[in-house]
């Protein structure tokens, strides 16, 4: 068993499973939030808008964790309320309104790191280095998902409603304002926390890809959640493992392996994968033949 | 007149300054299955958005067993167009009828026993206690509209606001529904159901009101059901097939 265990005898090794485990625990589980109120775009608007507030953040405090993680998310929160107040005040919807912002955004991003002084790469920030987790980013990782997971387990319920019907909700004196609001937080902190590890470009997929996969599987709100949640921590280990002994870069691999189960259980889901539909219905074609067919004419 | 009544008293409804409903009042009584009739746009979504608390009235006021609602409340349940429902949500029959309960147990709370039996009760009572396991695009039509009507059942409401139900339904789907209502109406329910098919009025309904923007008629269905109230809703757009129905 040596070859399962040998990479975590490192203690980097060790670090990267543990921020495995949580950040992957945190975006699976937040990511069936994500996935049901259709923010999968906006998620992806808000990663990149991080860029230019990690920028800002190392501008001026250089790269201690607290200047990026403040900067970060100020700069996603600016944009994801911005997009807001634009959508609002004009006839632009959201969703353009969020396009502009985050690509101006990102740009600015580019740019102000073209001034930094340290030396840091663009790429590092673009897709991670999960062996690169620092303590303090473990500590970061752990206080967000201390506060932000027994707050969204708490609102399990209203947030469903929210989820399921916003205007009923709504009428139902359910604060789905604060709840919308607070879910968008939650989202921002879950990402500022897991930059680190997957970069702003991959970080879509691991919020998204495991929520996607256990949606194939079940039909239980609360099973999208944890099972999102627990696919999120079984892809990132794993990702992790190949990455060890195949010498891959470990974001990406983390990626390619939550959306190779994606895959299978799009193709092989019981339920609702496009295998076991295709057979159903061949199934359920001789069936029907079978029952049209005069009786005592044998099979042909 | 008796307090088992919804009481609405001079309600009016804008959507960005334009009104779309002007000035309706009217009493009914509990234990009716009333339809709300009128042309596309005569504001009878608006009239049911309203009550539930869904849109925000201009002026009015509704009052339930003589008391007052303002805003949210569990008496009034909205059953939405299954056109505005995401079908595909990961739940079952029986999660979308425990979400009739969500506001009777604080947020964190478990469900308790009672909570559990009133689930039960409301699956019973539209007689689908054995799907209660099924994912909710694997119904048809009218039971999807009988999952909504449970979950309002579950939350213990007494008024029943309905969009279209009806509409897209076959006979047996409509027969169904019709005998479920008819059950809620004789244990007290008010229903109160917005319909476009004017022939199918008098055997669904026991009362009708009209609405063109404003109210033109509201009554039985042997009262308001009339050819000139109808004219006066309708324009000179009524459906040539009509007098079958009435029951002038």
């Amino acid at each position: 068993m040596d070859w399962l265990f040998e990479p975590f005898e490192h203690v980097f090794m060790q670090r990267a499973l543990a921020a495995c485990v949580l950040i992957g625990f945190l975006n699976g589980f937040i990511g069936g939030f994500v996935m049901l109120r259709r923010m999968a775009l906006m998620a992806d608007s808000l990663s990149h808008s991080l860029l230019p507030g990690l920028a800002v953040g190392v501008l001026l405090f250089g790269l201690a964790p607290a200047g990026l993680f403040f900067g970060a998310l100020s700069a996603a929160l600016l944009v994801a309320l911005g997009a807001q107040l634009l959508a609002r005040g004009s006839r632009v919807k959201e969703d353009s309104a969020l396009a502009i912002l985050y690509t101006v955004a990102f740009s600015a991003g580019v740019i102000l790191l073209s001034f930094v002084k340290v030396r840091v790469s663009l790429l590092h920030y673009l897709f991670g280095n999960i062996l690169g987790v620092s303590n303090q980013d473990l500590w970061v990782a752990y206080g967000v998902a201390a506060l932000v997971l027994p707050l969204l387990v708490a609102a399990e319920r209203p947030l469903q409603l929210l989820l399921f019907e916003p205007s009923v909700a709504r009428s139902q004196g359910i604060p789905t304002g604060l709840l919308s609001v607070g879910l968008v937080v939650a989202l921002v902190l879950t990402m500022v926390s897991s930059l680190q590890a997957v970069g702003v470009v991959l970080l879509l997929g691991l919020l998204i890809a495991p929520a996607a996969t256990v949606y194939l599987l079940c039909d239980s709100y609360t099973a999208l959640l944890w099972g999102g949640g627990a696919l999120g921590v079984v892809g990132s280990v794993i990702g992790l493992w190949l990455s060890y002994w195949l010498g891959l870069p470990s974001g990406a691999s983390i990626v390619l392996v939550l959306g190779a189960m994606f895959c299978v259980a799009y193709l092989f889901s019981p339920r609702y994968g496009l295998v076991p539909k295709l057979w159903r219905s061949r199934h359920f074609h001789q069936e029907s033949l079978a029952r049209w067919k005069p009786e005592g004419q044998s099979e042909g | 007149m008796s307090t088992h009544s919804l009481q609405v008293e001079d309600l009016t409804v804008s959507y960005r300054r334009i009104p779309a409903l002007h000035h309706v009042g009217f009493t009914v009584g509990c234990g009716n299955c009333v339809a709300v009739l009128g042309p596309n746009g005569a504001g009878k979504s608006t009239l049911l958005k309203a009550l539930s608390g869904l849109l925000e009235s201009e002026t009015g006021k509704v009052r339930f067993h003589g008391r007052e609602m303002r805003g949210a409340n569990k008496e009034f349940a909205y059953l939405p167009q299954r056109e505005m429902v995401d079908w595909d949500f990961p739940t079952t029959v029986r999660g979308v009828v425990e979400m009739g309960r969500y506001l009777r147990v604080r947020w964190w709370r478990r469900f308790s026993k009672e909570d559990r039996a009133a689930v039960d009760a409301a699956l019973e009572a539209v007689q689908l206690s054995p799907l209660q396991d099924r994912q909710i695009s694997a119904l048809s039509g009218g039971q999807q509209q009988r999952v909504f009507l449970a979950r309002a059942l579950a939350q213990e409401a007494h008024v029943l606001l309905l969009d279209e139900p009806f509409t897209g339904l076959d006979q047996p789907s409509q027969e169904a529904l019709r005998a479920v209502f008819r059950q809620l109406r004789d244990q007290g329910k008010l229903l109160l159901i917005s319909h476009h098919d004017l022939q199918s009025v008098p055997e669904l309904f026991d009362r009708v009101l009209l609405l063109n923007g404003e109210l033109i008629a509201e009554g039985t269905v042997a009262e308001a059901f009339t050819k000139g109230n109808l004219e006066r809703t309708y324009g000179t757009r009524v459906f040539s097939g009509l007098d079958h129905g009435l029951a002038v």
